[in-house]
């Protein structure tokens, strides 16, 4: 920040002071607008820990006293819970390791291998992602329903083995930043593509990988329309419908539905706070900087 | 290629292995692309032009789904103005939100990387919890936005049970994620080359022609690429509005009068509840169409806006 070119003026217009009146305002600002971010997180919290009568207390409680504790296990005796969230984590993990596969795969493939109408079948693959999903919803539907696939698992779970078109996208924009020498050391030595891409490329791209499968995870793992298609027998639910479910059927007090939705939320708030830098990676890789 | 230093003339053994290995290691998209994709856009735009419920072959009726889509479905219409009423306010709001916050947040102040966090935060918490929190916090009488709009003595509107509020209370909700914007522009000021902000500095540029001459151009493919997607994004809302509407517990409407009937919500209706798929797959080419115009006339007016660096495959 420091300019010798500056010319001096009096102590009030000095280049620090600005910079310095400036850098609080923006301080300040930044700080007001955090707690009113944060501030429905901590609603949600505080609500699920107070007694039914603190809830519809005015002026309001903002730490309860006595804590509820109980509000959690009640809310959750309510539901199947370790039934949806056994369902949550099959409809999750395993998609997670589909799109990590598959997508890297045939991004090794659009990357790394030159095979013709390789860059229009791309192309292909990037408009894919405009598309809206109502549009072959219906049909895809009909194809799940006449395999008699409905209240099984694999409709949510099946087509994250077939490489989806951003992940892909992403993994081949890193790929193709990893030097070519490399893998063509390898490749005159003998190897093929396939051990290339495992052996070679994989490790080297642990990063971009685990930006994969944290967008996977999410992803599954807050889908309430896909569940909500498929999975209509109440053992199938996953946690994203069985809280609604559990809504619907119990017309539940807030402090109750807060603490099932902030249990559902917990593995979403872990996965970020872990993994946070891999979400900015996310977008570093698919060249949107500008 | 780095490796085959001399071009093979003809089809040599190498050209074909490689194009086999290609193919091999990229049919799972494109078998995926055919089933999942091209072959279901096929058939919906063929559903849409016939009468089917699942149960019985589809039956041909010609146009008749899209004209009573267009001249006898007032729920339709209903549906349309709700979207682009929701679009309308949240792509501004956000684009230019998601703007300021990054700007601010790319100033040298202290704890930068906290806020950054607390304000990504929000925009991961999706889903139906993040549509119960909502129902709460909305609530007139003891809900949050009501209870600290009566700190400064107004009161509250009643949100979610009045249809003039509905709407503007899930645009309320949606700018509390903006951080994923937000986050996308933080990634693209990062990549503005700080000489600019010296050359304009020496010229005499004060902060505000900073940010309008060197900031924006530099950015404009990511405020484009933010336009692009949030419009995209905002005509298929569904989550929110499913679970608001059904924990009314009103069976058939959504929302005081339909106020929450957006676009997506509709069209899931027809198709799943009511079984018409025809209908439902005309209404999703309709909503293909609307985006896909939408999207071409933002590219567009880009021309006129949108700066590349590097030539105009730099963007997206």
């Amino acid at each position: 920040m420091q300019r010798q070119y500056v010319r001096r003026g009096p102590w009030w217009q000095s280049r620090k002071l600005r910079s310095y009146s400036w850098r609080s305002l923006v301080f300040l600002w930044l700080l007001g607008g955090s707690f009113l971010f944060l501030l429905p997180l901590v609603w949600m919290l505080s609500t699920s820990l107070k007694t039914n009568d603190q809830v519809y207390r005015v002026p309001t409680v903002w730490i309860p006293n006595p804590v509820a504790w109980e509000n959690y296990p009640r809310a959750l005796s309510r539901m199947p819970f370790l039934l949806f969230l056994r369902n949550s984590c099959i409809t999750s993990f395993i998609p997670v390791v589909g799109a990590v596969l598959s997508a890297s795969l045939v991004a090794y493939s659009f990357a790394r291998v030159k095979w013709p109408a390789r860059n229009f079948l791309f192309i292909v693959l990037i408009s894919t992602m405009m598309l809206p999903g109502q549009v072959t919803m219906i049909p895809v539907y009909v194809l799940y329903s006449r395999l008699g696939w409905v209240n099984t698992f694999l409709p949510l779970i099946v087509p994250w083995f077939f490489g989806g078109a951003f992940y892909t996208f992403l993994l081949r924009q890193f790929f193709t930043s990893i030097p070519a020498e490399l893998s063509d050391a390898a490749f005159i030595d003998g190897c093929s593509h396939l051990r290339i891409w495992w052996s070679i490329i994989l490790p080297l791209s642990r990063p971009a990988l685990a930006t994969v499968a944290v967008f996977t995870f999410l992803f599954t793992w807050n889908d309430f329309m896909g569940p909500l298609l498929y999975l209509t027998k109440e053992r199938m639910f996953t946690l994203q419908v069985g809280l609604q479910y559990f809504r619907m059927q119990y017309r539940v007090d807030w402090q109750e539905l807060m603490a099932a939705s902030l249990v559902v939320l917990t593995p979403t708030l872990v996965i970020f706070f872990l993994g946070q830098r891999f979400f900015v990676q996310g977008i570093t890789l698919t060249g949107l900087k500008g | 290629m780095a490796y085959g230093l001399a071009k093979p003339l003809g089809r040599s053994r190498r050209f074909w292995r490689e194009t086999c290995t290609g193919f091999l290691m990229a049919s799972p998209w494109l078998i995926g692309f055919l089933v999942f994709t091209a072959g279901p856009i096929v058939l919906s735009f063929y559903y849409s032009f016939t009468n089917f419920n699942i149960t019985t072959p589809p039956r041909w009726i010609g146009l008749a789904n899209y004209r009573i889509l267009f001249f006898d479905d007032p729920k339709f219409r209903i549906s349309l103005y709700n979207t682009a009423y929701y679009a309308g306010l949240v792509v501004p709001l956000t684009v230019v939100n998601g703007l300021f916050l990054a700007t601010l947040m790319n100033q040298p102040v202290p704890g930068r990387n906290i806020f950054r966090t607390i304000y990504y935060l929000p925009s991961v918490v999706s889903g139906v919890a993040n549509a119960m929190l909502w129902l709460w916090v909305l609530n007139p009488r003891f809900g949050l936005v009501n209870t600290m709009l009566s700190w400064v003595g107004i009161k509250g509107p009643p949100w979610l049970s009045s249809a003039e509020w509905a709407k503007p209370a899930l645009v309320l909700m949606s700018l509390w994620s903006v951080g994923g914007t937000m986050i996308i522009y933080l990634a693209g000021l990062q990549g503005v080359p700080q000489h600019l902000y010296e050359a304009a500095e020496i010229d005499g540029a004060n902060g505000w022609r900073r940010f309008w001459h060197v900031t924006i151009p530099m950015l404009s493919p990511t405020i484009f690429f933010n336009v692009i997607t949030t419009i995209i994004g905002s005509f298929q809302v569904f989550t929110q509005a499913y679970v608001w509407v059904e924990s009314s517990g009103v069976d058939t409407g959504a929302g005081p009068r339909d106020s929450l009937l957006f676009y997506v919500l509709y069209l899931f209706r027809r198709a799943f509840s009511e079984l018409k798929m025809g209908y439902a797959s005309a209404m999703a080419w309709i909503l293909f169409i609307i985006i896909f115009i939408l999207t071409m006339l933002q590219f567009r007016v880009a021309r006129y806006w949108v700066h590349y660096e590097s030539g105009p495959e730099g963007g997206i």
